[in-house]
């Protein structure tokens, strides 16, 4: 897992004096340092990116950093892996959420020791999430349980948010990417949040 | 021989269409004199306008600037003076530029040419916009990001639009004409290409049987479409963002761009949506209009509550 801080790489690769993500320009340059962090580190299993030290975001900033991070991630050549971020507050959601919706994109974003979901998801991908972060790690089986749905059912909406990298999958269950299960056999609502 | 155009007194938004009229039929070529001897008063619109006024012809033009001592001074604290030298050939007294100390003037104008001219600008006025926006216009703590937020978006729009520098000021003042409360004024101003010739060198623009300035407006400000969206969607949602803004504090925005204005009115203003055949001037003049909030009433009603519901669903 690595923490990349996205105020330290604005002010070590665009201007030491900026602390506002404002301008296309600028969150390009931004994206583009973090990819090769991320590059140079070989691909962790989780990358957490932190906004907590970014004043201001702007849509441009969201768009280049936000958006273009996760449809690189979720696509089908992407890097393995998985994206959350953290430090996102009130000031951030309203860009964020735009170029979310725009792009049909989500996201997990880390708040005071508690996953949460931002974007563009459906009911059902919705209560699939939650009752996998809210019990997980979690097989198939106990999340249709849970849910009070067929296995099947939960098993394909369950895939579509690991394709999304929303969750993860280790062997037959699903985790929130960030939370670490307890030992190579956890039962069932034994993670825990790592951000 | 030279053609005078007259500056009313009075200069803002509305007022600047006599200029803009005075100008177009003015042939090009001609030695022009703007005579602004007689304005005692003008908006952030109205300033940065006039700096666009030079930047639409080729031929120098000359100023004539106010005679009043009280609007000389207070246009120099905006910093008029500082560039209107550098465009006109001023006629009269130019006091020596000064920093504005002023409180009620938020931002100078200032010129817009580059990406880092738009990080200067939101650096700049945060505190001070916090200030006011919190302190004086009674608006809570959530303006000022979004405030932050539309200054960028807008003069990005120069930048990556435009093709020629533009202009940005912020003011607050009693808008009692229309209001009778106080408001904080975004002006940004360029004389570029425009809306419309922007959409048009997008590699994804189709002429429709209807293709005009107006037309170019209503698809950049209502539907986001922007000359980059070809082949990268997320693009087109700074004026979108805007917009929101905007509904979500009760203001107002106008667009001015070749020969249409197009207008977001809220219902304090008497203005129209959209304006067509106006005279043509160059580039994209955009004000934004925040009013104060006057008692427990918050100066945010029906947009609100779709914003504030709509960012309640995705975190949870």
């Amino acid at each position: 897992m690595i923490h990349i801080d996205v105020g330290t790489v604005l002010r070590g690769t665009v201007c030491d004096l900026y602390s506002n993500l404002v301008t296309r320009p600028t969150g390009a340059a931004v994206r583009t340092a973090i990819e090769r962090q991320v590059t140079e580190i070989g691909a962790p299993v989780v990358t957490t990116i932190d906004f907590s030290q970014v004043n201001l975001l702007d849509f441009s900033c969201a768009d280049e950093i936000v958006a273009k991070l996760l449809l690189r991630y979720t696509s089908d050549d992407g890097p393995p892996g998985y994206l959350t971020f953290r430090g996102i507050h009130e000031g951030h959601i309203d860009p964020i959420e735009t170029v979310l919706e725009r792009h049909a994109l989500a996201l997990v974003s880390w708040h005071e020791g508690e996953a949460e979901l931002f974007g563009y998801v459906d009911d059902d991908e919705r209560d699939h999430w939650l009752a996998v972060r809210d019990n997980g790690p979690l097989a198939a089986a106990a999340v249709a349980t849970l849910l009070d749905v067929p296995v099947a059912f939960a098993e394909t909406q369950l895939e579509r948010l690991a394709r999304r990298r929303l969750i993860m999958r280790h062997e037959q269950t699903y985790a929130v990417p960030g939370v670490v299960p307890h030992g190579p056999s956890a039962a069932p609502g034994t993670g825990t949040g790592m951000q | 021989m030279t053609t005078v155009i007259s500056v009313p007194p009075s200069l803002d938004e509305h007022t600047f269409e006599q200029v803009i009229e005075q100008l177009a039929t003015t042939p090009e070529g001609s030695k022009i004199l703007l005579d602004a001897r007689h304005a005692r008063w003008a908006s952030p619109y109205g300033l940065t306008a006039l700096l666009c006024v030079a930047q639409s012809r080729t031929e120098r033009m000359g100023f004539a600037v106010p005679e009043n001592p009280d609007t000389v001074s207070y246009w120099s604290r905006t910093g008029f003076f500082r560039y209107a030298a550098e465009l006109y050939d001023m006629h009269g007294s130019v006091p020596r530029s000064r920093e504005a100390h002023e409180s009620d003037v938020l931002l100078e104008i200032t010129p817009i040419t580059k990406s880092d001219d738009v990080h200067g600008v939101v650096g700049r006025i945060q505190q001070k916009a916090a200030d006011i926006l919190h302190g004086q216009l009674n608006l809570d703590t959530a303006v000022t990001g979004a405030f932050g937020m539309t200054l960028s978006e807008s003069c990005q729009n120069i930048v990556e639009h435009a093709g020629l520098g533009g202009w940005v000021a912020v003011q607050t003042y009693k808008y009692t004409r229309r209001l009778g409360r106080r408001v904080v004024v975004i002006a940004v101003c360029d004389a570029g290409v425009g809306f419309r010739k922007s959409l048009e060198s997008s590699p994804g623009h189709r002429h429709k049987d209807r293709w005009d300035d107006a037309m170019a407006l209503e698809d950049a400000v209502l539907r986001a479409v922007s000359r980059f969206r070809h082949g990268d969607a997320g693009r087109g949602q700074g004026l979108a963002g805007i917009r929101r803004f905007v509904g979500r504090w009760h203001g107002k925005l106008t667009v001015r761009s070749g020969t249409a204005r197009l207008g977001i009115i809220p219902e304090w203003d008497e203005d129209v949506p959209m304006t067509e055949s106006l005279p043509y001037f160059p580039g994209a003049q955009m004000q934004i209009i925040i009013p104060e909030r006057v008692g427990d009433a918050p100066a945010r009603p029906r947009a609100a509550a779709t914003a504030t519901a709509s960012r309640g669903r995705s975190r949870m």
